[in-house]
């Protein structure tokens, strides 16, 4: 079976969800452009979309077909020459419309795993749950006579885990996506100990049509992405409640969230990067990779804390971030809540305090947005750590001990086996979580 | 003509411009122009009649029956007769030529003349669809998705071969940095905001064939805009009717319009054989070298366009125009000032209204009223010439002016 027919017939599980809704775009744009290839006229492309509820599908079909048309109206010049012999089609308005119906022709929304007892690929995309998760890939796979492979998005159970529970005899792989799939050009691809190696070549296949970067990570839970952010978020959380020694907690969260914002040049601080995430997965992931880990316990009491009183962060349907650690308005953090009053306090009524306890940003200083993008930013960089590290402000330090952290994080990363090498850990943080640089760097000695 | 009036031209550039919120419609535009006009010529009484000029305003807006829009401006204007123009991006142009035969032909003697047009109400790849109505409809199928982009860049391509491509790049890049130079200097200019250091390298940036069409990148190109312009046609009589002296007016010395059959292809790419037959026959009309112009406001829907038209009108031989715009001879400072407040890439082009936009600008140059982006008038060279282009060289208006006595 080769490439196209593979994706032939293809279900995405979890297809409403945050990730499986840029797996389902992503996949639909591929298989409808291999349908309008003149050597494939004759195929019938299916995509299907299960998930649990009819009006969770229902917005699904709005968002991709918004999404599809947004693609078009970006590749109207190529796709003026798939569909130069369709004489009815003329105008850019009607090829475009064309092809937002060639796509929704493709997809089927449904609500009933049978759809995917024909596929001969299955996205999973459930929620990070090893036994549900186990469930039905074996009870698809029970139902399907083609062996389809999998190809979960799990952020944190280990693959082999899944293969051999699911028996699935290695017709399995880690494709991990970054959140949103259809902006995020880093996979983290994991195989497990027994994938076989059509199953592996198919992905890289995928990812590359995908214009993705994949990032080979070995089966350790949390791979390479989650194995440095969560350990570099209990990082920030520990460091955190070790100053409220000598200052009230929620003070301390907002110092610790600006050292690594502006500080470390991040395109946010670790407290806003739970909340995007949601304090709730990131406390998950955590308790699903923590049973892994031999040395090092990777549990946090204040994210317990945080759940329990019901602060949860995450992302409303619209996009917009929903209060966590920090509130926001209109995107920006104005306030940090305050587990003892049980409200958030805002940021007006201490933040000067702090910010002159950590003392003025050094003198080069640029804000993440101006760094990334730029051209000369290897040089800015150097030059700004450069003064940094002359300096000794609270905020110098605690920033000099939190990049020295970032940085034996991902060292370990590459010495217990997760990564194959340092380029590779810090390609996952420079294109999965948008740092200017990688973590382990030469900046601070 | 006196009494011109420009608004903005809205579009991507202006920092008023917000894709997602409300914007200005034709009505505003036509009300901003018209009124801007009147209140200069003491009022709707003094009009006779009114020519609009606008292209596409049934696709753009869903609007039809652009002349009974005029009556909006002031109720004075109703039971007045007045008349639509359409001739692509020439409409303005158009209404123009309208207004000035009817003042010859003694039917008029105060012709309020618009043009408008708004476009930014759709985004820019369906935008091209509207505006390739500027050509041939049977061409369009095998044409690009940016159509009129892809016609022009077809030119370009050609004189790319004829003339060496880095050589003809060099001065279309040098062309859209005098755009952008001259925007500046306009408060109404799209560009009037614009703040990149180093515009020629900038516009020497390498065409991307996958995203957009094989010849030009995107600071070859006019602006999306949105905009209205106004000015007044008057006789001798009319002049007087409204109190303005013959010196704050321009005089029409002359125009030269050409029609090339939109079905067919220019024998020679490298050429805009119509903009020369209409400059041609404004200039002999009017008994005046081109030595004579002061100044000239080409229409350069994109650089190629700005760069073809100094060899249409004989400022450099077939092939020598990139060279005379690239050694700064039609920058401000140059031996013939073109677009002095940016043209089409740099003021702007809200299509049918930049007809209009260009006699507003020869009048204020001509009058001393070009503000910041005034140049000086040599008393050898008194002449100010507009060339107003539809389609690809299709229909094409050259009118020579200068000041009242
Ligand atoms: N959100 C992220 O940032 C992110 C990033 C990378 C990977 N992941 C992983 O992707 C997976 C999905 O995460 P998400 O954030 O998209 O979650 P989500 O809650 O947004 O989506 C999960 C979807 O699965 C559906 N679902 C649940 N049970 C189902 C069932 N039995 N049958 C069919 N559909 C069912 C739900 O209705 C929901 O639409 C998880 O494994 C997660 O770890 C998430």
């Amino acid at each position: 079976m080769n490439y196209t027919e593979r994706l032939e017939n293809v279900t995405v599980i979890g297809a409403a969800g945050k990730m499986g809704s840029g797996i389902l775009l992503l996949t639909a744009l591929e298989m409808t452009d291999l349908s309008l290839m003149p050597e494939n006229k004759d195929k019938t492309f299916v995509l299907n979309a299960v998930d649990v509820s009819d009006s969770a599908l229902k917005g699904l079909v709005e968002y991709i077909r918004g999404q599809v048309q947004k693609a078009a109206e970006k590749k109207t010049v190529a796709l003026r020459k798939v569909y130069a012999h369709r004489t009815d089609l003329i105008e850019n308005g009607d090829i475009i419309n064309q092809y937002v119906n060639d796509v929704l022709a493709v997809v089927r929304p449904t609500t009933r795993m049978e759809a995917a007892y024909d596929s001969k690929v299955i996205f999973e995309a459930i929620k990070e749950d090893p036994e549900l998760k186990v469930r039905i890939i074996k009870q698809i796979d029970s139902n399907n006579k083609n062996n389809p492979w999998f190809y979960t998005n799990t952020s944190s159970i280990p693959i082999t885990q899944l293969d051999e529970t699911a028996g699935l005899g290695g017709r399995i792989i880690g494709f991990h996506f970054y959140n949103p799939p259809a902006i995020q050009k880093l996979v983290e691809l994991i195989d497990a100990k027994y994938t076989q190696k059509e199953v592996h070549d198919f992905s890289l296949e995928f990812a590359k049509k995908l214009k993705k970067v994949v990032v080979p990570s070995n089966d350790f839970a949390g791979f390479i992405g989650n194995g440095h952010f969560m350990r570099d978020a209990l990082h920030g959380i520990q460091e955190a409640q070790r100053l409220s020694a000598n200052m009230p907690l929620h003070e301390a969260i907002y110092m610790i969230n600006k050292v690594g914002q502006d500080f470390l040049v991040r395109p946010m601080g670790i407290f806003q990067l739970i909340d995007y995430v949601g304090v709730d997965v990131v406390s998950y992931i955590m308790s699903v990779m923590n049973p892994h880990l031999a040395d090092e316990n990777l549990h946090s009491s204040l994210l317990d804390k945080m759940l329990e009183i019901g602060v949860k962060g995450g992302q409303y349907s619209s996009g917009a971030q929903k209060d966590g650690f920090l509130k926001y308005d209109k995107g920006r953090a104005v306030a940090v809540y305050c587990t003892e009053k049980r409200d958030y306090v805002s940021f007006e009524s201490f933040a000067t305090k702090c910010d002159e306890q950590l003392g003025s940003l050094p003198g080069s200083y640029k804000p993440w947005k101006a760094v990334n993008f730029s051209k000369g930013k290897d040089a800015d960089l150097a030059a700004y750590f450069g003064e940094l590290s002359t300096m000794n402000t609270m905020g110098a330090q605690l920033a000099k001990t939190y990049n020295a952290r970032s940085n034996a994080i991902g060292r370990k990363l590459v010495s217990d086996g997760v990564a194959n090498n340092n380029q590779d850990v810090n390609t996952v943080m420079l294109t999965g979580f948008f740092h200017a640089y990688g973590p382990i760097n030469e900046y601070l000695k | 003509m006196a009494a011109g009036y420009n608004s903005i031209s809205l579009g991507t550039g202006r920092k008023e411009f917000n894709p997602k919120k409300e914007r200005p419609g034709l009505d505003q535009y036509v009300k901003e122009a018209g009124q801007g006009v009147l209140k200069q010529i003491g009022g709707a009484q003094n009009v006779d009649e009114s020519a609009i000029g606008n292209f596409m305003a049934a696709r753009f807006n869903n609007q039809g029956h652009l002349a009974a829009f005029i009556p909006m401006i002031d109720e004075g204007l109703r039971f007045k007769p007045s008349v639509r123009t359409e001739g692509a991006c020439a409409s303005g142009a158009l209404a123009l030529v309208a207004g000035i035969r009817s003042v010859l032909a003694e039917t008029g003697e105060v012709v309020l003349t618009l043009g408008v047009e708004v476009q930014n109400t759709v985004k820019a790849i369906y935008g091209a669809d509207i505006l390739a109505g500027a050509g041939y409809y049977p061409e369009r199928k095998e044409g690009h998705a940016y159509f009129f982009p892809g016609k022009f860049s077809d030119r370009a391509g050609a004189y790319y071969e004829k003339f060496g491509r880095e050589y003809a790049r060099k001065g279309m890049a040098r062309w859209f940095r005098n755009a952008i130079e001259n925007a500046r200097l306009c408060p109404t200019a799209q560009e009037y905001q614009n703040t990149v250091k180093d515009l020629e390298a900038l516009g020497l940036t390498e065409p991307n064939p996958r995203g957009f069409v094989d010849n030009l990148n995107v600071f070859d190109c006019s602006k999306v805009s949105d905009g209205g312009s106004g000015i007044a046609i008057l006789s001798e009589e009319g002049l007087k009717r409204c109190g303005i002296p013959a010196s704050e007016a321009v005089e029409v010395v002359a125009f030269g319009q050409a029609t090339f059959d939109i079905s067919q292809r220019p024998d020679d790419l490298t050429v805009m054989a119509t903009t020369a037959a209409a400059v041609k026959k404004a200039l002999e009309s009017a008994g005046i070298i081109k030595e004579q112009l002061g100044t000239v406001e080409t229409h350069d829907c994109f650089t190629i366009a700005g760069v073809l038209a100094t060899e249409a009108i004989g400022f450099a031989e077939h092939g020598k125009g990139a060279q005379f715009v690239a050694e700064g001879h039609t920058a401000r400072d140059g031996k013939i000032p073109f677009n002095t407040t940016g043209g089409l890439v740099g003021w702007g082009h809200p299509t049918g209204a930049t007809g209009v936009h260009q006699a507003v600008t020869i009048w204020e140059q001509l009058t001393g009223k070009a503000g910041d982006a005034q140049i000086t008038i040599h008393p050898d060279r008194p002449y100010g010439m507009t060339i107003n282009m539809g389609g690809d060289d299709k229909t094409v208006v050259a009118i020579v002016y200068k000041r009242g006595e």
